[in-house]
């Protein structure tokens, strides 16, 4: 008997080795563990054999049962992976094939650094403001401190629609600066805005000069704003914008509307400080000019200059970009070329 | 301004290396731009006289020159044509570093064997010498030069290349150069002294000067030198204008341009006998008069100008450049040697209006003050006494209609801290402020002090200008690094009509790369030709700004729509890819309004074209259409929660009966459509291109309102699916308004468009999707039933719809 049950289990297992459907293994439940199986007319028969053989004989049969059924579920298992699997198996996939393609755009570079830029002076408070890229002459200029016949307006190459008309000349804006003047008109300190901009110069584009390109122009105005609050917001944007490591120096320069005036250079990206073709071997790269609101602006918009005090600042966007990228040429910017904005 | 070391060392003791003073003078606002370094290499050239020339035996062109270099006399053959005997100059010995004429590179000079005689070291050109491209000639030193020195003793010089901002005009002058070094090394400042003995007659009984104009001429200096003889100047002095960047002309030119770069004054040398009348007037030009200037240029001149006049007729423009009738001559033997001072805005006028600039009026156009004529008269006088003239006149003629008294400026160190967080003490700023010339008296509480200004420093005018001056000395990278902490000013709403422009912008931003759409950003101005194309019949609609002095015909009008800016960059990369491109922009559009201020709308203008999407393996290159354009258009809306229905449109850009307008709650607010195939020839563009613009002021005008929200309905929806065939004619909107106008329905989803055999000619068969759901209940198969057989009812009532069999 008890061979007999042995031989059974291992034809039983044999047997489901060769099973490869889930109609066969059905066949073979049935065949194996059905109540008309060899296994159950055994299980049935051990009624004629004495106690303890019977006990015997039970013990062993009802275990070989419970394997094939344990067999059974494994195999059960096994044949239904099988069959989620294998025929796509079969049809395995060239994984290297290019993707289904999906349409994407990008945004144009100018934006993406406008947004960087913009959120950095955001986090330190700075709302964001725009102006009109048409203005008059006298907030283009002589609100800031640059009246007719003044030698600043040879820093400012421009393109005017109407020649010769005095304040009442309007002009392509050549900085974001009237927004100063036009903010500063309706709002009282505390004062911290930016203005970011389209701004127009009469001048022949080469590979270093636009005819039209981005600025960014900062404000601050309070009580007690001194330059080194403006020193440390400007040391916090270069390194937010360079990194940690960029070395950022402040130097004395002049534009009519600020007093102190200042240049903000950082240390060259190409040669670091070493001097190389673009930083003129001088090793700073100039990015932005900057410096107290003159107090003659101050008191124009009738804020007291001897009570207030405040800071601007005005950056050119497309250069930031050039300098991170080494781009040297800035006229790819509004060209438009989506060989080049793809880059981005 | 180019600026000699050597020359600035007239003035100043300097210890600072070049570089570290051009950093140092940087910081301190005068920009320097460039360093020259001039005879670094000549560690092996030396000066000698040429005391020996002999033919080369066995070449014709080639000499033998014998030149003494004081401790030995050495031989070498020499192919100048201009050397000569006695002349001073500068040999090579074998190992001097030089340039070769021929490559440009740096050599290290050999011994050779020239036809046959050799040659030990050579004399040299300026090429050779680095100095400039002569190499036809050698280079001939002053008789002065000391035979036997090192070259770079005697030439070797350091020149910065400064750049000068506007306001300081008195930087165009190595004095003020020295001055500022002086003040940032704490060295003092050594200043020519000026003396002469006054042996002439009285400078009145020669000439007269009238002042017709004291606004634009506020002061008038002029001395009168006798016995002038015109001549080649000096080595020395030809040496500094060369080093400036000024060519060498003759004694008199010479000494007006050497005080000019000195002390920053133009100087003006007439010759007295092409006076008339014994008399200068400062006058304005008459209308119809004219001058010939030094230039030999012809002007029109007009009472915009003021001219230095005879008693007949114009000698010069006044500070910007003399007559050639009056100009200093080989034959002038007494010159009138003018130092005036001109209104700043007069001449900038004057040089715009005749279109000339010199040395002159580049000082005088950034303003110079009246109280500095008189020195460099002096100076130049002195200087003419010595090199070119024998006697000076007696007297200076000194009118001065225009003497304004120095303003008096309080400052004390709480203002210095108070706008630069820099601590400083009084007698610290003091220093500061001395060193650069200007007075300091105490105040009136002892720490404040009153300061007057030098008369060269007409930019300083309040107490900013002079903490400027304070720290700017000091040193800019003294100042502390503090973060702002002034109170936050007050948010802006986002519910502001300005913020919701800005962020509606930055939303489509957002949205549009998503749907496949490049971001691109083009010139606002833009050229006539581009605006009419966009018109099929070449109309301008709207008449845009004119620049009235353009750069280019490219960019003359300000843009009155983003669509020639789009289609313009759409063709441009149509050379490079054929595959479905989708561009964008948000921008301005400039709106004329008379002689006011445009209006800038901001508006964003959209491009598809060619294929629906990349050629590629996966799917044919199917070309994509109206509906492509309208399906971003309402998802565009959609996203910012905004529904959209189209109507036809007639914007002219667009193909007729292929173009719609938006409508967004009964206003239109933009349009979408083909573009019109007279517009695509225009641009030259290929492939089908569909356009979208939408008025961003009009859609934010509507955004006002916030989104509704409906709760999610916890009872289960019935589809059902309808197929109706109705006349050609009918739109389906008309469909959709009836179905949806019965509250159960949820959704509606056209699934098929049916024209053909299976139904009658001119009908169309739409196949209609509806859900029903009811947030109240779960409906009953008969209730919805019901409404169906309504909406059935009203299709056939209103619009002829039928069910298809």
């Amino acid at each position: 008997m008890q061979e007999q049950l042995k031989n059974l289990h291992a034809q039983a297992l044999d047997e489901l080795g060769q099973v490869h459907n889930p109609r066969e293994l059905e066949l073979w439940r049935v065949r194996y563990l059905g109540k008309k199986s060899s296994l159950t007319k055994m299980l049935r028969s051990l009624a004629v054999l004495p106690l303890e053989e019977r006990r015997k004989a039970g013990a062993q049969a009802n275990a070989i049962k419970r394997a094939l059924e344990l067999s059974l579920e494994e195999k059960g298992r096994l044949l239904e992976e099988a069959l989620l699997t294998s025929p796509l198996e079969s049809q395995g996939l060239d994984v290297t094939l290019p993707g289904r393609p999906l349409s994407t755009g990008r945004l144009h570079p100018t934006t993406q650094i406008l947004r960087e830029i913009c959120s950095v002076f955001k986090n330190m408070g700075f709302q964001v403001i725009e102006g009109s890229d048409v203005e008059w002459d006298y907030y283009n200029f002589e609100a800031l401190n640059i009246p007719q016949h003044h030698p600043a307006r040879d820093m400012f190459a421009t393109l005017w629609i109407d020649a010769g008309m005095g304040r009442k000349a309007r002009l392509l804006r050549t900085h974001t600066s009237p927004m100063q003047i036009r903010f500063m008109e309706r709002e009282r300190p505390p004062i911290r805005v930016i203005v970011p901009g389209r701004v127009y110069r009469y001048e022949a584009t080469d590979a270093t000069h636009e005819s039209m390109f981005y600025q960014v122009e900062g404000l601050a105005v309070d009580k007690g704003i001194t330059l080194a609050d403006l020193k440390g917001t400007l040391f916090d944007f270069c390194r937010c914008i360079f990194g940690e490591e960029r070395k950022v120096r402040f130097r004395c320069d002049y534009f009519p509307f600020v007093e102190p005036g200042v240049e903000v250079a950082i240390g060259c990206l190409v040669c670091d400080g070493a001097g190389c073709r673009l930083c003129g071997y001088s090793g700073w790269i100039e990015i932005l000019g900057a410096g107290m609101v003159h107090p003659d602006v101050l008191a124009r918009v009738d804020i007291n200059p001897e009570l207030y005090s405040g800071f601007a600042f005005g950056l050119g966007v497309e250069r930031i970009h050039m300098l991170r990228y080494g781009i040297d040429d800035i006229r790819l910017f509004y060209s438009n070329d989506l060989r080049f904005l793809r880059q981005f | 301004m180019k600026v000699s070391l050597k020359w600035l060392e007239d003035y100043v003791d300097i210890k600072l290396a070049p570089e570290e003073l051009a950093e140092r003078l940087t910081i301190a606002g005068l920009e320097v731009g460039n360093i020259q370094t001039i005879g670094s290499t000549w560690d092996n050239v030396v000066i000698g006289e040429v005391i020996a020339l002999n033919p080369h035996p066995n070449a014709e062109r080639l000499k033998l020159a014998t030149v003494n270099l004081g401790t030995e006399q050495v031989t070498t053959v020499c192919g100048a044509p201009n050397i000569s005997l006695g002349q001073r100059v500068t040999f090579a010995h074998i190992g001097a570093r030089l340039i070769d004429a021929h490559t440009g590179e740096t050599i290290l000079l050999k011994s050779a064997k020239i036809r046959g005689i050799v040659s030990e070291g050579m004399v040299c050109s300026e090429k050779e010498l680095g100095l400039s491209d002569n190499h036809e000639e050698i280079l001939v030193l002053p008789p002065e030069a000391p035979i036997g020195a090192a070259l770079g003793d005697y030439l070797g010089d350091v020149i910065f290349d400064l750049d000068v901002t506007p306001n300081r005009p008195d930087c165009l002058s190595i004095i003020s150069i020295a001055r500022e070094i002086a003040a940032l090394t704490g060295e003092p400042l050594r200043l020519p002294s000026i003396h002469w003995k006054e042996l002439g007659e009285s400078i009145d009984s020669f000439v007269s000067v009238d002042i017709a104009d004291p606004d634009a001429c506020p002061r008038y200096c002029a001395s009168l030198i006798t016995g002038i003889k015109i001549v080649s100047s000096p080595g020395w002095l030809q040496q500094r204008l060369n080093s400036c960047g000024m060519r060498p002309i003759n004694n008199v030119v010479d000494v007006t341009n050497y005080v000019m770069l000195e002390y920053g004054q133009p100087l003006h040398a007439f010759d007295y006998h092409k006076l008339k009348g014994r008399q200068i007037i400062v006058r304005r030009a008459g209308n119809g008069e004219t001058i010939t200037t030094i230039d030999g240029t012809k002007h029109a001149l007009t009472p915009d100008i003021l001219v230095i006049a005879d008693k007949e007729e114009a000698v010069a423009v006044a500070g910007i450049m003399g007559g050639l009738d009056s100009e200093v001559t080989d034959k002038t033997d007494t010159i009138l040697l003018e130092s005036a001072n001109f209104n700043q805005a007069t001449i900038r006028r004057g040089c715009s209006h005749l279109q000339l600039q010199s040395e002159a009026s580049i000082r005088f156009d950034k303003g110079l003050n009246s109280e500095l004529p008189l020195l460099p008269l002096k100076r130049a006088t002195q200087l003419l006494l010595e090199l070119a003239g024998d006697r000076a006149a007696r007297g200076i003629i000194d009118v001065y209609p225009g003497k304004s008294e120095p303003k008096l400026i309080l400052l004390t160190a709480r203002e210095v801290k108070r706008l630069t967080g820099l601590k400083l003490n009084i007698d610290e700023i003091r220093k500061v402020l001395e060193a650069l010339g200007f007075e300091c008296q105490e105040g009136d509480s002892g720490s404040q002090i009153s300061v007057s200004a030098p008369y060269w420093r007409g930019d300083i005018k309040c107490s900013a200008d002079l903490v400027e001056e304070v720290v700017r000395i000091i040193g800019y990278e003294k100042i502390p690094i503090t973060r702002l902490g002034s109170p936050l000013p007050q948010q802006e709403s986002q519910l502001s009509p300005v913020a919701q422009q800005s962020n509606i912008k930055e939303k489509l931003r957002n949205i549009l790369p998503g749907l496949g759409f490049q971001e691109i950003l083009t010139y606002s101005l833009v050229s006539l030709e581009k605006l009419q194309k966009l018109s099929p019949k070449l109309e301008l609609k709207i008449p845009p700004l004119k620049v009235a002095n353009p750069m280019t015909r490219e960019q003359e009008f300000l843009r009155t729509s983003l669509r020639a800016g789009l289609l313009s960059t759409l063709a441009h990369n149509q050379k490079f890819e054929q595959a479905g491109i989708r561009l964008f922009e948000i921008g301005k559009v400039f709106l004329p309004r008379g002689k006011d201020l445009p209006e800038e709308k901001e508006m964003l203008c959209a491009v598809l074209s060619s294929s629906r999407l990349e050629l590629s393996w996966h799917t044919d290159k199917e070309m994509l259409d109206f509906f492509d354009a309208k399906a971003v258009v309402e998802n565009l809306l959609n996203q910012l929660g905004l529904k959209a229905s189209f109507n036809i449109g007639d914007d002219e850009i667009l193909l007729p009966g292929r173009g719609a307008n938006i409508i967004v709650e009964d206003d239109k607010v933009g349009i979408v459509g083909d573009v019109h195939p007279r517009v695509m020839q225009a641009f030259e563009l290929s492939n089908n291109i569909c356009l979208i613009e939408i008025d961003l002021k009009k859609l934010l005008t509507r955004l006002t309102r916030t989104k509704e929200y409906h709760p999610i309905s916890r009872f289960p929806a019935v589809t059902r699916d309808i197929a109706l065939v109705i006349d050609e004619q009918v739109n389906y909107r008309s469909v959709e308004n009836i179905i949806q106008s019965f509250p159960l329905v949820t959704q509606i989803t056209l699934f098929d468009l049916y024209r053909g055999k299976q139904i009658p000619e001119g009908k169309k068969s739409f196949a209609i999707r509806i859900i029903y759901q009811s947030p109240s209940h779960t409906l009953t198969d008969e209730e919805v039933d019901r409404t169906q057989e309504q909406m059935l009812n009203r299709l056939y009532q209103e619009l002829g719809a039928t069910l298809r069999d």
